[in-house]
């Protein structure tokens, strides 16, 4: 028998018992379902935060500062050494960070890999305010690589004169601008306190309303004209060492592979460094969320398992019930790899019609209930599509439960395909 | 003188073991020549469907060689089994054994879907050798809607499909009224005499086998003379 006449005859026969044939594909499809849903799930989540991260920060930079020495309590307190800096620290008693100056920009630049360095300034401004109206207090960081989703308007200028900055769209409303594409254009006042206590106020023009985001802190982006505006206001009066003496730089490096960034930090960790990519900081939460994944994947795939003796089940009876059949089919030279071939092939379709059902179903329910999450109580965080379904994954969601389906297929393919054709004829 | 085109030498079959044991064939040896018309004629239980079996290579004997145009059974390949059970022979079972669901020209071209011949040509043959048996206006009926006789031919038809050399029939009017018996009986006389089909039927009516160009008795699972069995 050819292939093609086998599949034919497979999918026939799958529809013969039609009420048996559909309990099984139900009970298939709801092994399909939750697989299809918590795969989605993996994928919209990912997905998020893969664009969240990349609003955060760039994936080609590493934040670097000095490895710690008071780590070890036991070893008790530090000699004082004049060549070392110490920038007081928010962490617990007693530790200590070290200051990078311009000597370690030049080491950390000579690293093989490493293209560039910018020191990190941290830059504390008083307020913002527009209009004259109601001052708010804000914090700011440099670009440095991040793609803030923008909810209206542009990306920044990093290269003009024009001092520029990104506006997280929590502060529209109460700064009281309009809306968010009325206040692209608008020049807002930045108010920075120098060393000697004396505030400057800095104009800045808005360029784009970032999204609500997960991972930013709410702070506003801005370019590289502001940030060297506030610097400077902000260094006036304070003693020259003090503005070349940084927590921490970012090094950024060419797209690279895995083992290469893991050189850049053995190169860095080897000259003192701690260097930290993106990934590094955010990789804790990636994992958690696999995990839950993974086990929300587990009990889908338990529940494929019960069906898989669904499977086996519907197929023994019908090789009971087709028993004369399979025993005429034999007698008129039919080869046991064709009955075999037969049965196992009517166990992958009845796998594929529930699988490709659950998916659809899964697809269809899932993407209906994630927009009406997204519009109703996820949505502050904008972007967010809590299940997204990928082709790929949705392609080995069927393609896992047909192999389910195939394998449960074989004990029943079997028994038909080892049946003698006269005991087969002979039963009644 | 070519061989024949079956040759069966001291074949034995036991059904069961221990206290169950039966032994339905007790040595049986018999030769059928290429276009001969055999009957194998005995009362029910006696080993005629179990010889039939065994000559058409569907089930194995205990003992004792089966040669297929001298060839020995037991060296045939399962392939090879296969390829003669699909195309040299035909059978006609005690039982319809047809698929009620499916239309009678599905249930007359399964031999050739089996043996892998394309669907235009499967048609094609499959209507004509319903034209031969005068049942080309039945095609597309469901198989089960059709009378016994009916059946019968849609049966015979599906024996015929793939052009056997040997047309095997087991009690093949045993189903059916005395009048659809002839009918049935003629066609496969007509077979055999004019399309040189060699026809191997097994029935219990000696009215059935008179016409046959030679009878073989069995009883209780061995062969015995004429005579015997007239006086019986
Ligand atoms: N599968 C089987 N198991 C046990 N006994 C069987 C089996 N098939 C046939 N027999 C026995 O073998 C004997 C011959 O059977 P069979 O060849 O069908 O006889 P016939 O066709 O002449 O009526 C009978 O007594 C029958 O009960
Ligand atoms: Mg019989």
């Amino acid at each position: 028998m050819k292939p093609l006449e086998i599949l034919k005859t497979a999918i026939t026969n799958s529809f013969r018992s039609k009420l048996r044939t559909s309990l099984t594909i139900m009970a298939i499809f709801v092994g399909a379902f939750t697989l299809t849903i918590t795969n989605g799930l993996g994928t919209g989540i990912s997905n998020y935060i893969d664009s969240q991260i990349a609003a955060v920060g760039s994936s080609n930079t590493f934040t670097v500062n000095k490895t710690g020495t008071s780590g070890n309590p036991g070893s008790g307190p530090k000699k004082y050494d004049a060549s070392t800096r110490v920038l007081a620290s928010g962490g617990r008693p007693g530790s200590t960070q070290q200051a990078l100056g311009q000597a370690d920009l030049n080491t950390i630049g000579a690293i093989p890999g490493i293209t560039g360095v910018t020191p990190v300034t941290r830059l504390s401004p008083d307020y913002i305010q527009w209009n004259s109206l109601e001052k708010y207090q804000l914090s700011v960081s440099p670009l440095a690589g991040a793609q803030p989703q923008l909810a209206a308007g542009s990306a920044l200028d990093d290269s003009g004169t024009q001092p520029q900055l990104i506006l997280p769209a929590s502060y529209v409303a109460p700064l009281g601008l309009p809306d968010n594409n009325e206040a692209i254009g608008q020049d807002v006042t930045i108010g920075i306190t120098d060393a000697t206590g004396t505030v400057h106020p800095i104009t800045a023009r808005i360029t784009g309303i970032e999204q609500s985001a997960l991972l930013g802190g709410g702070g506003a982006f801005i370019n590289k004209s502001l940030s060297t505006a506030l610097a400077d206001a902000q260094g006036t009066g304070a003693p020259a060492a003090a503005n070349t003496a940084w927590a921490e730089v970012t090094a950024t490096f060419a797209p690279s592979s895995a083992s290469q960034v893991g050189d850049m930090k053995a190169g860095l960790a080897a000259a003192g460094y701690t260097a930290q990519t993106l990934d590094d900081r955010i990789g804790t939460v990636k994992t958690v969320i696999n995990g839950i994944i993974g086990v929300l994947d587990a009990f889908a795939i338990i529940a494929l398992i019960a069906a898989g003796f669904g499977i086996v089940n519907t197929l023994l009876m019908s090789v009971q019930e087709r028993t004369r059949e399979i025993g005429l089919m034999k007698a008129m030279g039919m080869g046991s790899g064709s009955v075999f071939g037969l049965f196992s092939t009517e166990a992958a379709f009845i796998g594929l019609l529930g699988s490709a059902i659950g998916s659809a179903a899964a697809i269809g329910l899932g993407t209906a209930v994630s927009g009406a999450l997204a519009r109703g109580p996820l949505s502050d965080l904008a972007g967010l599509h809590i299940l997204a379904f990928a082709p790929g994954p949705v392609a080995g969601v069927i393609l896992l439960v047909m192999a389910i389906a195939f394998i449960a297929g074989t004990l029943p393919a079997w028994r038909a395909a080892r049946q003698n054709p006269i005991d087969s004829l002979r039963y009644e | 003188m070519s061989a024949p085109i079956l040759a069966a030498c001291d074949l034995t079959k036991t059904y069961g073991r221990g206290p169950d044991r039966f032994d339905a064939l007790k040595g049986v040896s018999l030769e059928i020549d290429r276009g001969d018309s055999v009957a194998i004629v005995g009362k029910s239980g006696s080993g005629k469907s179990t010889l039939m079996h065994l000559l058409a290579l569907l089930d194995t004997p205990g003992g004792g060689q089966i040669h297929v145009d001298g060839t020995d059974a037991k060296t045939l390949s399962g392939r090879n089994l296969n390829a003669l059970r699909n195309s040299m022979f035909g059978f006609v079972f005690q039982q319809f054994f047809l698929n009620t669901a499916s239309s009678v020209l599905e249930n007359v071209v399964l031999p050739l879907k089996i043996a892998g011949v394309g669907t235009r040509e499967r048609r094609a043959r499959g209507m004509a050798v319903l034209e031969q048996l005068e049942l080309a206006d039945k095609a597309r009926n469901k198989a089960g809607n059709l009378s016994g006789g009916q059946k019968q031919r849609v049966v015979i038809a599906r024996a015929l499909v793939n052009t056997p050399q040997v047309l095997f029939a087991d009690e093949p009017t045993g189903n059916l009224d005395t009048a659809t018996g002839r009918i049935v009986e003629d066609i496969l006389f007509d077979l055999n005499s004019n399309h040189g089909i060699t026809l191997i039927t097994v029935t219990h009516d000696h009215d059935l086998a008179a016409p046959f160009n030679r009878r073989l008795y069995i009883r209780d699972g061995v062969l015995i003379t004429t005579d015997e069995e007239h006086a019986a």
